[in-house]
């Protein structure tokens, strides 16, 4: 009897609201994220970008509200459930499995995050954690103890373990932080490149060089709360997200 | 993998043939006597680094696992004087289920309150027993042997046999464990909770497994330990030497692979056993803190980790 919806949102974020304490970090916060879409997620420190995407991605418990992911409801699944439903992160400080090699890392991923109980020989395993690494430049650092990388080649890991997971939404936490700015291209190459396959992907971001270029939607939190969402321009070009940024 | 599994499996065969034939040529009942505390120790070590070493969680609660080990045999000679092989399993099965609450009460807490959850609950599985009058409370029991399998000349013998067996089994599931996709969950959940979890690692399945297995082989090798001094109680069953001794035994071999806790079994288990008949049973104390410190300090690896590094050392100077 219902028509089908236009399309399904991949990601709803419907009325969520995280609290530490007396603190709201997140006020009744909503968001539709269509499939395929390229996401730039701004904000001053604080605003609580990190804890909504610690919200999609299972590492907080919310208070209130509820993520839908794919048409099913994900707010009280645990992070590891959400990873295998195909949401990848990156974190703000890499957090690399630092006793493993960089291909180690990334079959962390293919052992756990796929579909388990399908038995894949080591040499196709093996191909695939090549060709991920291949993709994002690190062919040459296989075999390299995480803790020997450079900051680039360590953001650059955590998107390829989270690439490993075979996501569909991928959300990478300031990858270019700390970044000169021929690494930041570089990541965000890697990062364009990916959302060429298919894949949708929040970024968060504070430099607006990026931000600008990748994102096909802009949204601006401020205080927990979501104070402007649109194209990049018109977000740019609003003034509370010029007030949060520069204060009043 | 195929030829490293053809290797291990002749040398656990050789190893039982070893002990067995020992068994039947050497009459002196002492090397029995001691050797058997030191595979007891074995097991106790390597089934400690499943939990300890592989998911890093240190377990301070080794006596609990022995000492309800102790006492389900000792419960089960009394009460229907079952033979040694169902006290074994029997251990086991209520060592997995003690693992399963143990963990499933304490794996939530990460880091320092983890192990003092475990030494909590050591102490109070000991108060309960100590209470237990049907085996004997505060005071202990005594226990008489059966009389002797055939193929053996005495009960220490065969124990000391039974126990080697226990060490092949749980070395197996140790290594095992450390070669599967397990030992690689646990591996990224020891480095990064939170990572692992986004990567789909299902963390808390996963330490629960781990206290489990660790758990069951703990008590396992509890459950000859009465027979052997035929005699259980309380205050040494519990002994939180067990729990320091042990882990002890896996920080100092190294918890990185399997023989690791081995060596460090064998190594300060020898020692120990040289310093009782030398020396006294005190000094043994002292030992053991002493060469911890020393290995914190100089070996945060341990062994394993010190070879690892002459190693890549020596690697290093010839390219």
């Amino acid at each position: 009897m219902t028509s089908p919806a236009p399309e399904l949102p991949l990601l709803r974020i419907a009325a969520l609201t995280k609290r530490f304490g007396g603190f709201t970090a997140l006020d009744n916060v909503s968001v539709d994220i269509r499939p395929g879409e390229r996401l730039g997620l701004i904000g001053p420190n604080g605003s609580g970008k990190t804890t909504l995407i610690n919200c999609i991605s299972g590492a907080f418990r919310t208070e209130a509200g509820t993520v839908m992911f794919r048409g099913e409801d994900i707010t009280r699944l645990s992070p590891h459930l959400r990873t295998r439903r195909g949401i990848a992160r990156s974190f703000q400080i890499p957090r690399p499995f630092k006793s493993m090699t960089v291909s180690e890392n990334l079959m962390v991923a293919l052992d756990f995050a796929t579909v388990a109980g399908s038995f894949v020989p080591e040499a196709a395993r093996r191909e695939t954690v090549m060709s991920v690494l291949a993709r994002t430049g690190l062919a040459a650092k296989a075999d390299i103890s995480t803790t020997k990388l450079s900051q680039v080649e360590l953001r650059k890991m955590e998107l390829a373990r989270a690439m490993a997971t075979h996501p569909k939404l991928l959300i990478s936490d300031e990858a270019m932080a700390g970044l000169s700015t021929s690494e930041v291209d570089e990541v965000l190459d890697l990062l364009l490149a990916l959302a060429d396959q298919d894949i949708t992907i929040i970024m968060i971001e504070h430099i607006m060089q990026a931000v600008m270029r990748f994102s096909q939607r802009v949204m601006c939190l401020d205080a927990g709360r979501i104070i402007a969402i649109g194209t990049p321009a018109e977000v740019m070009a609003n003034q509370r997200v010029q007030e949060a940024y520069l204060g009043t | 993998m195929r030829r490293n599994g053809i290797v291990f499996w002749s040398g656990a065969a050789l190893f039982l043939a070893a002990i067995f034939v020992a068994t039947q040529v050497v009459s002196n009942q002492y090397p029995f006597f001691a050797g058997y505390v030191i595979l007891q120790f074995i097991v106790l070590s390597v089934a400690w680094s499943i939990l300890g070493g592989y998911a890093g969680y240190v377990n301070f609660g080794t006596s609990a696992f022995f000492g309800v080990g102790v006492y389900t045999a000792v419960f089960l000679v009394k009460a229907t004087g079952a033979p040694l092989g169902v006290q074994i399993a029997a251990a086991a099965m209520v060592g997995a289920l003690l693992g399963l609450a143990v963990g499933l009460l304490t794996l939530r807490m990460q880091g320092i309150f983890f192990s003092i959850a475990t030494i909590a609950i050591s102490i109070v599985i000991e108060t309960s027993v100590t209470n237990w009058r049907y085996v004997g409370g505060a005071a202990g029991i005594q226990i008489e042997r059966p009389p002797v399998m055939e193929l053996f000349n005495n009960y220490v013998q065969m124990l000391f046999f039974v126990q080697a067996l226990l060490v092949v089994l749980t070395v197996a599931i140790a290594r095992y464990i450390q070669k599967s996709w397990i030992g690689r969950g646990l591996q990224a959940l020891r480095d990064d909770e939170l990572a692992a979890e986004c990567t789909g690692v299902p963390t808390l399945r996963l330490k629960l497994l781990a206290c489990v297995v660790s758990g069951a082989l703990m008590c396992a090798t509890g459950a000859p330990a009465a027979m052997y001094v035929q005699y259980a109680d309380p205050s040494s069953a519990f002994n939180l030497n067990y729990s320091v001794t042990v882990l002890a035994m896996a920080l100092i071999g190294g918890t990185a692979h399997w023989i690791g806790p081995v060596i460090g079994a064998i190594l300060l288990g020898v020692t120990q056993q040289l310093l009782a008949v030398t020396i006294s049973s005190e000094v043994n104390v002292l030992v053991l803190g002493v060469m911890l410190v020393l290995f914190v300090v100089a070996a945060p690896e341990g062994i394993l980790g010190l070879v690892r590094r002459a190693g890549r050392y020596r690697a290093g100077g010839e390219t």
